[in-house]
């Protein structure tokens, strides 16, 4: 039919035909990709990396004497660079690929099959495999607290980034990629055993195995700038909304709310170890604030997505005073040189935090979790806490041997002595 | 000619110059150091771990002056400096035996 009258019906139908196949993908694009969750987390990815550089980096920086600083600065930043090349060449893969209860396979290895268009919920897969990689980034970076001051620069790089591929990732992967803890309903909603438990712990046996810096504790080893600790502490605080409410991977009212304990915990926290202080040592300190505000941050981390803010208000109070006393009481007694409490703010909160989310998920006390019951939750979160322990202590341990076997971990005496800045990099923090 | 060295409260820096500028001596050097005599300490807390600081900050004022003015500018510094408590400082006389200018060559009183 080919006479000019059917012509102009021909072409509506076409049009109608055309415009049809164009909305079909953005029919599927509405189900997929939001924008709204993309932007959130591309946010929080940044505010996390400043996280550790310069946050973690200014906090452990201004704590160590002015002769290490730079060695603390450096090993943030080399293991910001170094991490992020082993995590997608394998540790993504290692932390979310299909896999066992234990470990993903390699079948995301160099992120193959990872292109701008894969999602992962509602924001590319890429953007997720970048968000968790900050998180793989200042899991090994908290360790260093541990051992600051006395460990080969070389020594670090070969320790963090083999803990990084075969204990970071791995434990990721039971809690958060699909492994067994996940499984068995472990509530961790940003890392209370991935990163803080795991870190801690890694860091108490780091600080055993290397012993204490010459002249722990009877030497003074003070603070060289408390400054730029404060600096770095509030860039963490700021930063954490990236850690916690991003872990939300969505623009909504759970990261609101996440967020919103966030901010609550912290503040509880920072005074509860304020408080203890005064009434100690009879004057609130600067460095006592700073520590107990990353008390908070660390024990709200598990509960972040949980919990409610009085929960929040309960969770912040007590890991102040519980980490306080590790810091100070318990590791004077036990006499192990954690020289920047590692162990005791981030071990010992992350254990707080996780075991108080099996208490105040409970929506009888303001959660908003389905739990069995808070005896059944609190057993699980046992289970979670324990086994991240063990494998982090014994994996350490092992892998703190053949590094030193290999190369040593520990500078000489003399080096400890003249500082790690001159003898490990040549350089000097400040040459007024 | 003597050298005197003056070893005082960091917060009289001020007050010690110009009373010596009002005696006429015209020149000095100044230098930050730490020390003790029978001024305590104090004790300093970073997370649990006391430290006692015996070594307090103090200013050193170094000044040369021909010997008729050297009397003066001690009395001058003692009353300056001095607060009445512990920690007030100490000074310190010694025989001068050459004083030059750089630039000039000048020696002796000439140079101060």
């Amino acid at each position: 039919m080919t006479s000019g009258y059917f012509l102009p019906f021909k072409k509506l139908r076409a049009a109608a035909l055309a415009l049809l196949l164009l909305a079909i993908p953005a029919a599927a694009r509405a189900e997929g990709l939001d924008s709204g969750d993309t932007a959130w987390i591309i946010t929080a990815t940044a505010l996390v990396l400043f996280m550790t550089i310069p946050g973690l980096a200014l906090f452990y920086g201004g704590l160590v004497r002015t002769k290490n600083v730079l060695s603390v600065l450096m090993q943030c930043f080399a293991i910001t660079a170094l991490m992020t090349i082993l995590w997608v060449v394998a540790g993504y893969t290692i932390s979310f690929g299909e896999g066992n209860a234990f470990m993903g396979n390699f079948g995301k290895a160099f992120l193959a099959g990872v292109g701008p268009d894969s999602l992962s919920g509602t924001i590319p897969e890429i953007l997720f495999s970048m968000f968790q990689l900050t998180f793989a980034i200042i899991t090994p970076a908290l360790i260093i607290g541990a051992f600051a001051e006395r460990m080969k620069f070389s020594a670090m790089l070969l320790f963090t980034g083999s803990w990084m591929l075969l204990i970071y990732s791995p434990v990721c992967h039971w809690v958060w990629g699909g492994g067994w803890l996940m499984n068995l309903g472990a509530l961790d909603f940003a890392g209370g055993t991935v990163v803080h438990i795991n870190a801690g712990i890694a860091g108490l046996v780091a600080a055993l195995v290397l012993g204490k810096r010459k002249g722990y504790p009877n030497t003074m080893m003070m603070p060289h700038s408390l400054t730029l600790s404060v600096v770095g502490a509030s860039m963490l605080w700021v930063g954490w909304f990236g850690f916690n409410a991003g872990s939300a991977l969505a623009a909504n009212g759970t990261a609101g709310m996440a967020l919103a304990v966030t901010q609550i915990s912290t503040g509880a926290a920072t005074l509860s170890w304020m408080f203890a202080e005064w009434m100690r040592h009879g004057k609130p300190s600067v460095l006592g604030a700073i520590t107990g505000a990353v008390a908070g941050l660390v024990a709200i981390t598990p509960a972040s997505g949980f919990v409610g803010p009085m929960g929040a208000i309960a969770i912040g109070a007590i890991s102040g005073i519980v980490c306080f006393i590790s810091a100070t009481t318990m590791k004077r007694a036990l006499g192990y040189d954690d020289s920047l409490d590692a162990f005791g703010v981030h071990g010992v909160g992350g254990l707080v935090g996780a075991m108080l989310t099996g208490i105040f998920a409970a929506p009888a006390l303001g959660g908003y979790a389905e739990i069995p019951g808070i005896g059944g939750q609190l057993w699980i979160q046992f289970i979670g806490s324990a086994a991240t322990i063990a494998y982090s202590a014994v994996g350490s341990f092992i892998l703190l041997k053949i590094i030193d076997m290999a190369v040593g971990l520990r500078v000489t005496e003399e080096e400890e002595i003249t500082g790690l800045d001159i003898t490990q990099h040549d350089e000097k923090g400040y040459n007024y | 000619m003597k050298y005197i060295i003056s070893i005082i409260k960091p917060g009289k820096l001020d007050d010690v110059r110009e009373v010596l500028s009002g005696i006429g001596v015209t020149g000095m050097t100044v230098s930050e150091v730490k020390g003790f005599g029978r001024q305590k300490g104090h004790t300093e807390l970073y997370r649990g771990a006391e430290y006692t600081i015996d070594f307090i900050p103090k200013v050193k004022i170094e000044v040369a002056v021909d010997d008729d003015l050297a009397d003066e500018a001690v009395r001058a510094v003692v009353s300056a400096a001095g607060t009445g408590k512990i920690g007030d400082g100490k000074i310190f006389l010694l025989n001068l035996q050459e004083a030059i200018r750089i630039r000039t060559g000048e020696s002796g009183s000439e140079a101060l």
